[in-house]
């Protein structure tokens, strides 16, 4: 049942959550830490062990699939409910500051990911279209 | 009768976003298919023209959530807010490849770390030359050049204005914003074509909403990778902020 999947999906999330707050109580700091994060690492680890089992069939699979494929439209709408307004009006403090700081960290991502270097570092293969990569995320 | 139709779609705010945003893709696609030859990616473009309507609808309704402050389109605050967004991302995760994690796991963390450092610096500096002295100013906006949440969340602890605590949250947005705009575009200058790089560039980033959005618009394959240190890092620098990072500050600036 696709149902199974979407509710597999929403526990991970809220445990992901609850355990982010209780973390952020724990070191004083009234904001969920890595939720979202742990909710990945819990649905990797359930999927692979569901899979293993055999308990993960196609249809329960599939509606997990459909929010995985919803991501980038939500992220279009996400972008157009922000408050670009505030970030353009800033003053020259908060461009200028910005933009320092997002140049220089785009500067050192490769060489923070060159210590890692290796086989891991391969470039995923080439995609051909929209429809053949939404399949292959989910290979 | 317009104002009947009007309530339909605006009484249906969430399903109204879905057909906006199917609509603006489409249109997003075919220009990236016959204008540049599918050299700018659909998504990016999207993104891109997301972003413009926002600042439009921020014009024209003096709000704060772009598009979404216009009846018409309020679905879409929802549709793209942090509950959707935040189980979009953790489904994503279904295509993650666990011996990656593993292996550019360290690399991550690293990332993180050097990733909030960085922002606290610089723009702690960057302030500093524009003329704040006062330790707290320095704080409150070195944190915002971490991310808009850091920013506000630091900037209250320690006791710092609303001016204050609102030019942190602009030099946020503006690096939020300014992540999802260049990231496809440099992604092949700084080799981001693989999950290890991801899973850096999320950490030295930070911004959700920026990687989420520069990763979609580069490779919607490295998204969970990118996503999944990105969204420590916000946890981490509102500990850090008002704690190590003030205490550094204030030791320097007497």
């Amino acid at each position: 049942m696709v149902i199974y999947g979407v509710a597999l999906l929403a526990a991970c999330l809220l445990i992901g959550k609850a355990v982010g707050e209780l973390i952020g109580m724990a070191i004083g700091v009234h904001s969920d830490v890595g939720g979202v994060g742990i909710a990945m690492l819990m649905l990797v680890f359930l999927v692979y062990r569901l899979q293993e089992a055999g308990c993960l069939d196609m249809t329960s699979r599939r509606g997990v699939e459909f929010w995985s494929s919803l991501y980038i439209p939500i992220v279009v709408a996400m972008a157009a409910s922000q408050n670009v307004v505030g970030a353009v009006t800033g003053g020259p403090l908060a461009i200028v500051g910005g933009l320092v700081v997002v140049g220089v960290s785009f500067a050192l991502v490769p060489v923070i990911a060159r210590l890692g270097r290796g086989k891991y570092a391969e470039p995923l293969p080439p995609i051909e279209d929209d429809e053949t990569r939404e399949a292959n995320s989910h290979a | 009768m317009l104002e009947r139709i009007h309530h339909v779609f605006a009484g249906n705010g969430l399903i109204t976003a879905f057909a906006v945003v199917g609509l603006l893709m489409l249109v997003c696609n075919f220009i990236s298919k016959y204008l540049t030859a599918g050299r700018v990616h659909g998504s990016a473009i999207a993104i891109a023209a997301g972003l413009l309507l926002s600042y439009f609808g921020g014009i024209y309704t003096g709000g704060k959530h772009g598009l979404a402050d216009i009846a018409l389109f309020s679905g879409m605050g929802l549709m793209g807010g942090s509950m959707l967004r935040d189980f979009a991302i953790v489904a994503t995760a279904f295509g993650v490849d666990v011996n990656e994690l593993r292996k550019a796991g360290s690399n991550g963390v690293i990332a993180l770390f050097l990733g909030l450092f960085v922002p606290f610096t610089l723009g702690g500096m960057m302030a500093y030359a524009f003329g704040y002295t006062d330790p707290v100013a320095v704080t409150t906006i070195g944190a915002g050049a971490a991310t808009y949440i850091v920013g506000p969340v630091t900037g209250s602890a320690i006791g710092a204005g609303s001016d204050l605590i609102a030019l942190s949250i602009a030099i946020g947005l503006v690096k939020s914003i300014s992540v999802m705009i260049i990231t496809p575009a440099v992604a092949r200058l700084i080799s981001l074509n693989n999950p290890s790089a991801a899973l850096v560039f999320g950490g030295m980033m930070g911004t959700t909403s920026g990687v989420a959005g520069g990763l979609a618009a580069t490779d919607a394959r490295l998204v969970p990778y990118g996503a999944m240190t990105a969204t420590f890092y916000t946890g981490f620098g509102c500990l850090l902020g008002p704690s190590v990072f003030y205490l550094v500050v204030r030791m320097l600036l007497g």
